[in-house]
């Protein structure tokens, strides 16, 4: 199977942030990593490459700072990579992103494409689904399973309050991967030294801005959302913020 | 074909159509005798948002369910407060595949050229609505907390960097706009009710002949469940911040000393250190205790949907900027590690006298 992963940079979980001064966006002197759906992805397009043989080539849409999930992913057993550089793409909205990796991708026809169900930054979850329109193939969502069939793929799908789903579909196909699927393998030191001899290709914003379309969703204004209640503050030493707590819950609460 | 979105201003209808779900419409099920399935609930809170909308535009609301074998289900939504309500029907509708839901209501979006349309943020919905958007050439902003409408412009507002900030989102483009209702984010119960006289009209759905790309099977539950966290009265949740499994005790003695259950986001299910029926989220549990008490959980989206229904919520997290702290009665700042071992021990006390 010919896999494309579909991988994004994304601040790290706990990373503190901090807005920039038009309200916009946020800084970006924070520290980053793989957007952690996409870094599930990677693994299972591994996994059955492992199984099925082929190959498993990953593409990020970023500035020069996100060539790192790259080598990562390479280093993990990714074959090559793809990177759309550029400063630009960094807040660019799902459709756009869509429609820069398929123009990066034209003429590859891989077999399968998985990526995160959504990012940890936007959160839309569109991206994968707008590709697969674009593309003109089918796609699933929230694959927590995929098995290789002789006509194509059999695979759980994950819905709401503990349910699933088992669909079968035709390939190529774009499937958003849920996180949990699989377990996460670390790479080797061997890896992280071949990493730096496998293929990275570059694509310039020139090269797709032609097939960008006018971004018609605007975030007017980030900013930091106020408390949805009246919220009683608590910081003090360990045992003095433990007797606050129950005093709340005995006198306030009523529910010790 | 679908209609012209060329001239607005000619065509346009001043209307929010709120797509509406259901689920198990199937002939199995209609032969049982029962309505044929049944809505879901959160339908109605997207009529809700719907109708908070309209009173501030003008605009008109109106419903469409798509399905099939639908018509009981359709009159359940003319209960509410809107214009008419709409039974999309198509065979190719019973079991929900993307494919045939993005082209028949792409097909009737075409024709009835809202200003608005409507979702509940549901997983059904995250599987097509995008696509319709795009086949639609239009955008869906999605996951809205909540919508502003100023100077004639509408905005919504969604969460982003894990809730760590809200944005208010605009639209660049003309309409129809499209947008998706957080589970959660509005009242079904509070959806105004109507006289008695909304019309139901049943439409016959256009969908693509041609061999389906996808082929549904049977929704299923994996085990079955050994707890139901939804009666729980008290519960005690753990995530990230709890590190390593071994300190899963500090959370499952403080819920002993509470008599409450434990529970858990996502990742912890992830690392089998809970059982997934423990997980509270959109993909786990919705729960409504008495109390809540979140150790080291940040409060991405995804968890706060399924606890925010608790009475009293107690966060404890050393990131002073965790999201959890905005939805919490009592907020903690502290190390989890030394305050939830100190609160064990206050509680015992407490219980003892």
């Amino acid at each position: 199977m010919k896999i494309l992963v579909c991988i994004k940079q994304v601040p790290q979980k706990d990373a503190p942030l901090r807005l920039n001064p038009e309200g916009t966006w946020i800084r970006d002197d924070v520290s980053w990593e793989t957007n952690e759906p996409d870094a599930y992805a990677l693994e299972e397009a591994l996994r059955q490459k492992e199984k099925h043989g082929g190959e498993v080539a990953v593409i990020t849409a970023g500035p020069a700072r996100s060539q790192q999930v790259l080598r990562e992913a390479l280093a993990k057993g990714a074959d090559r990579a793809i990177h759309l550089e550029d400063d630009r793409f960094a807040q660019m909205d799902a459709a756009n992103t869509a429609r820069a990796l398929a123009a990066a991708i034209e003429g590859e026809n891989f077999d399968l494409i998985v990526t995160g169900l959504q990012s940890d930054d936007f959160g839309a979850a569109q991206t994968g689904v707008l590709l697969a329109e674009i593309l003109g193939i089918p796609h699933a969502t929230i694959i927590i399973g995929i098995e290789k069939t002789d006509t194509g793929l059999k695979l759980k799908r994950e819905l709401e309050a503990g349910h699933y789903q088992h669909i079968e579909m035709t390939m190529p196909a774009v499937l958003t991967i849920q996180s949990g699927i699989n377990k996460l393998r670390y790479a080797t030191l061997i890896g992280i030294k071949q990493a730096k001899m496998k293929p990275m290709r570059k694509v310039a914003w020139a090269e797709v801005e032609g097939k960008l379309s006018k971004s018609v969703q605007k975030i007017e204004k980030l900013y930091v959302p106020g408390s949805q209640k009246k919220t009683r503050k608590i910081e003090a030493p360990a045992g003095e913020a433990a007797k606050q707590v129950v005093e709340y819950l005995k006198e306030t609460a009523r529910v010790l | 074909m679908m209609g012209s979105f060329g001239s607005p201003d000619l065509c346009m209808a001043d209307l929010i159509l709120v797509v509406a779900e259901q689920r198990d419409a199937t002939p199995a099920n209609q032969l049982a005798g029962g309505p044929g399935g049944k809505l879901n609930r959160v339908s109605f809170e997207t009529v809700a948002a719907a109708q908070a909308i309209a009173k501030e535009t003008g605009w008109a609301v109106e419903v469409v369910l798509p399905g099939s074998g639908i018509a009981g289900l359709a009159q359940e939504l003319a209960a509410k407060a809107v214009g008419k309500v709409y039974a999309l029907e198509a065979d190719a509708l019973a079991a929900y595949t993307s494919d045939a839901y993005v082209h028949a209501l792409k097909t009737f979006i075409g024709e009835k050229q809202p200003k608005l349309v409507l979702f509940p943020h549901t997983y059904q919905v995250r599987d097509f609505a995008p696509r319709l958007a795009l086949a639609l050439d239009r955008t869906l902003i999605s996951d809205a907390t909540g919508y502003k409408f100023e100077g004639g412009a509408l905005k919504f507002t969604r969460q982003m960097f894990q809730g760590k900030f809200a944005a208010d989102v605009s639209f660049g483009g003309d309409a129809p706009w499209m947008a998706t209702v957080q589970i959660g984010a509005f009242r079904g119960d509070q959806a105004f009710s109507s006289d008695g006289s909304v019309p139901v009209e049943s439409v016959t759905a256009m969908v693509a002949d041609g061999p389906a790309r996808v082929t549904p099977h049977e929704v299923f539950q994996e085990a079955k469940q050994t707890v139901d966290l939804s009666q729980a009265e008290v519960i005690v949740a753990v995530g990230r911040g709890i590190k390593e499994q071994k300190n899963m005790v500090l959370a499952e003695n403080l819920a002993a000393a509470l008599g409450g259950e434990v529970a858990a986001s996502r990742p912890i299910c992830d690392n089998g250190w809970l059982p997934l029926e423990r997980q509270i989220g959109s993909s786990g549990q919705t729960v409504a205790p008495k109390l809540y008490i979140a150790l080291g959980v940040s409060g991405a989206i995804q968890h706060i949907v399924g606890m925010k229904g608790a009475r009293t919520i107690v966060a404890i997290n050393k990131d002073p900027e965790a999201p959890i702290f905005e939805i919490a009665d009592v907020a903690v700042v502290g190390d989890l590690f030394q305050v939830v071992p100190a609160l064990t021990e206050e509680i015992k006390k407490a219980k003892g006298s």
